[in-house]
């Protein structure tokens, strides 16, 4: 799709990242200890600690991602709201304060806080730079998406240019400035995620969500022998028809223009009904509605196409409140535009054709993942999987583990955790309707989930678009940055101080981090280029697994099994890392990307949560069982 | 260097409490969650009923797992603050 380029957002935007630089180099000024460097001299305040939290986790992902899923998929995108807040209960209630009291600026020390194990070192610190980078490619693959609208510049521009921030910011200022940073992001996010939800409130349910919106045709249609032979509007011809498993298209050119119709035969009449194509011709050339893109025929789409109110039909409802709007939408019949692909002659044609769906289906799990019609044993596989991911990865992702160590007392980690679960739950209650916003008032852009949110904004004006696409922006900057002190922590001090045992000054320490931020950094633009399709909320779902599977089990075990021993910990993150890795590698929607059928991947999961979660709390049982009586000797000895 | 924690902490004479019911707690809530996803792989058309205020389980459940969280994260913020303050003192003493 092509966007407008707003100035005011434009100015908005300079003015929003030069801010964040300011505050970045400021801080930086200050930095000059190891200490302050990666856990900010551990002196921040718990309540901005709190919601230095919420900016770290509400990231592209949640605001992006999520938005766009429920925009797409209603309910299911909700599932990662309850799952992501959920994690946090087990953050709070098992891991926080223990991992406060054992570790000093990363979540290996906490491992490694009572065997002093190279294996750990080593292990731990993989697995912390394989997590961050895994939670850094939907970050950037969001940071793209974000700033084609907005700046105009292609996806790939939007990647290096977070990038390269959030590299100067890292590699200059550390924990400090990524802390109030992810203090000023979050809190400015939630309040005008909140902001757009009173303006979808505000604004109501209506059959045509504004006046600009492009108003859907449907022709009468005349078939003989299933083909359609003839249409009532004599300024179309029929060019040719495709006959899918469970739908029919058909190609009409007016103009010298075409056109992809599906045929609707449910009502009395068969009717052709208008779609969105994206063609990509024999000469290689990519076709939008027939014209190329630069011709501006794509448009927006998402609407409702009946409403009950009260018993009736309404054609808009006004202002409601937040349950009446859950309500009424529950009552509704909503249009949602769901993707088919398929080859016509030379053509590459993909479809994003009307499909009215009741909003009873909305509002409850099984657009995305299959549990009621449809499903199969692996979907449902699938559902358990994600849930499981979700509530016990948020406890083994890296960078918010390094967060308990910005603060200086157990105390301020546990009230910080509880501000964060307050912010963040109040945040992802509001997903819903700023999801469900995008999805009938015309905020989505078929190509790409993760727009919703900042379309929909824009729907309400140009200023809110603007300022919530800069937040958006910043929310990334915030998040990478955090992982990117993360990872250069598990470079710098787990792995070059510790395991190579590399002699460093304290200077030397916060230089080898500055050097590992650039290189995680630089790596993670090249994967957020290459998975620039893929929704960015699906892409956490993924590293919130390989967390879960590699960390948790050894943070868990450690501290409540007494019999846990180093090898036990270390063989836990190695099968469970590699065992998700594994899953990931050969899932259907890898095989998509590498251009194989992703009917052919040989494990249908597309979140290998349930296989190697278990796996990682399975190897540590048996190794440290097998190993514990020899440390025992070692001990008594 | 060793792994000592970035900042000096006092000793805290309350962990072990503060561990008992930070479990308890969790496995309150992982009982609940586990009941929300459980419906949702069993009887995935329960989920679509609709119960109070035309509002159906899954909306209910779903935002009553994410105010439940905050609920008992405060209550155990409340009871961790009064074993803390009750049992170093003592000590203190």
């Amino acid at each position: 799709m092509i966007y407008d380029v707003s100035i005011s957002a434009i100015i908005i935007f300079i003015l929003f990242v030069a801010a964040v630089l300011v505050l970045s180099f400021y801080f930086a000024r200050k930095t000059k200890s190891a200490s302050g460097y990666y856990a900010a001299g551990g002196q921040i305040h718990w309540a901005v600690n709190g919601i230095a939290f919420a900016g770290d986790y509400l990231s592209a992902a949640s605001f992006l991602g999520i938005c766009g899923m429920i925009a797409f998929f209603g309910f299911d995108g909700f599932l990662y709201s309850i799952g992501y807040l959920a994690g946090w209960v087990v953050a709070l209630f098992i891991v926080a304060e223990p991992l406060k009291r054992m570790g000093k600026y990363t979540f290996a020390d906490a491992l490694d806080s009572k065997f002093n194990s190279p294996a750990i070192k080593l292990t731990a610190a993989i697995s912390t730079l394989v997590v961050s980078i895994f939670y850094l490619i939907p970050q950037m693959v969001g940071a793209g998406a974000l700033v084609t609208p907005l700046l105009g510049f292609p996806h790939w521009v939007g990647v290096v240019m977070v990038g390269s921030i959030v590299i100067l910011i890292v590699a200059t200022a550390g924990m400090t400035s990524t802390t109030y940073v992810q203090f000023i992001k979050g809190g400015l996010l939630i309040i005008f995620s909140f902001v757009i939800t009173v303006y979808v409130l505000n604004n109501g349910l209506k059959t045509t969500p504004n006046e600009n919106y492009h108003k859907f045709v449907s022709i009468e249609a005349v078939m003989t022998d299933g083909k359609v032979t003839a249409i009532a509007d004599s300024t179309y011809t029929i060019a040719s028809q495709v006959d899918e498993k469970d739908a029919t298209f058909v190609k009409l050119i007016k103009d010298g223009h075409f056109s992809w119709w599906k045929l609707n035969t449910q009502g009395e009449k068969p009717m052709l009904e208008e779609a969105l194509s994206i063609v990509t011709v024999a000469d290689g050339s990519v076709l939008y509605n027939g014209a190329p893109k630069a011709e501006r025929k794509f448009y927006q789409v998402g609407h409702i196409k009946s409403i009950e109110m009260d018993g009736k039909q309404v054609e808009e409802t006004g202002a409601v409140g937040p349950f009446r709007y859950l309500t009424i939408l529950e009552n509704s019949q909503i249009v949602r535009f769901p993707k088919k692909a398929f080859k016509d002659g030379e053509d590459k044609v993909t479809v994003y054709y009307q499909t009215v769906t009741s909003g009873k289906d909305i509002m409850k799990p099984g657009l995305y993942y299959k549990l009621d019609k449809g499903a199969s044993i692996w979907t449902r596989l699938d559902f358990i999987s994600l849930m499981l991911a979700l509530f016990l990865g948020t406890s083994a992702l890296p960078h918010i583990l390094i967060r308990y160590y910005t603060v200086p007392s157990q105390r301020a980690a546990r009230k910080s955790t509880i501000v964060a679960i307050i912010s963040i739950g109040f945040f992802y209650i509001l997903t819903i309707f700023i999801g469900t916003g995008a999805m009938i008032n015309g905020g989505l852009d078929v190509e790409s989930s993760n727009m919703s949110a900042p379309l929909l904004a824009k729907t309400f004006g140009v200023i809110l678009f603007s300022i919530i696409s800069a937040i958006a922006f910043a929310t990334i900057l915030g998040t990478v940055s955090g992982l990117i002190v993360a990872s250069s922590g598990a470079v710098a001090h787990d792995l070059m101080d510790k395991y190579f045992k590399v002699k460093m000054t304290d200077k030397g320490k916060v230089t080898a981090g500055r050097i590992a931020a650039v290189v995680v950094g630089v790596i993670a633009i090249v994967l957020g280029i290459i998975f620039q399709k893929q929704n960015v909320n699906f892409l956490v779902g993924l590293a919130f697994a390989i967390a879960a599977s590699a960390n948790l089990p050894a943070i868990l075990m450690l501290l409540f099994w007494k019999r846990t021993t180093a090898k036990g910990i270390a063989w836990a993150i190695v099968i469970g890392m590699l065992s998700s890795l594994g899953i990931i590698l050969f899932s259907p929607t890898l095989y998509e990307i590498y251009g194989l059928n992703p009917a052919d991947a040989p494990i249908p999961l597309q979140n290998p949560g349930i296989i190697s979660i278990p796996l990682g709390f399975i190897a540590l049982i048996i190794i440290s069982l097998f190993t514990y009586k020899k440390r025992m000797k070692v001990e008594n000895q | 260097m060793l792994h000592e924690p970035a900042v000096e902490m006092g000793q805290d004479l309350s962990i072990q409490k503060k561990t008992k019911l930070g479990v308890i707690l969790f496995l309150v809530y992982l009982v609940i969650y586990a009941g929300f996803v459980f419906i949702g792989v069993m009887y995935p058309s329960v989920l679509g009923m609709e119960l109070i205020g035309g509002q159906n389980l899954a909306i209910i459940y779903g935002i009553g797992l994410i105010v439940l969280a905050a609920i008992m994260g405060l209550v155990y913020n409340y009871f961790c603050t009064k074993f803390e303050n009750k049992m170093n003192k003592e000590v203190k003493k």
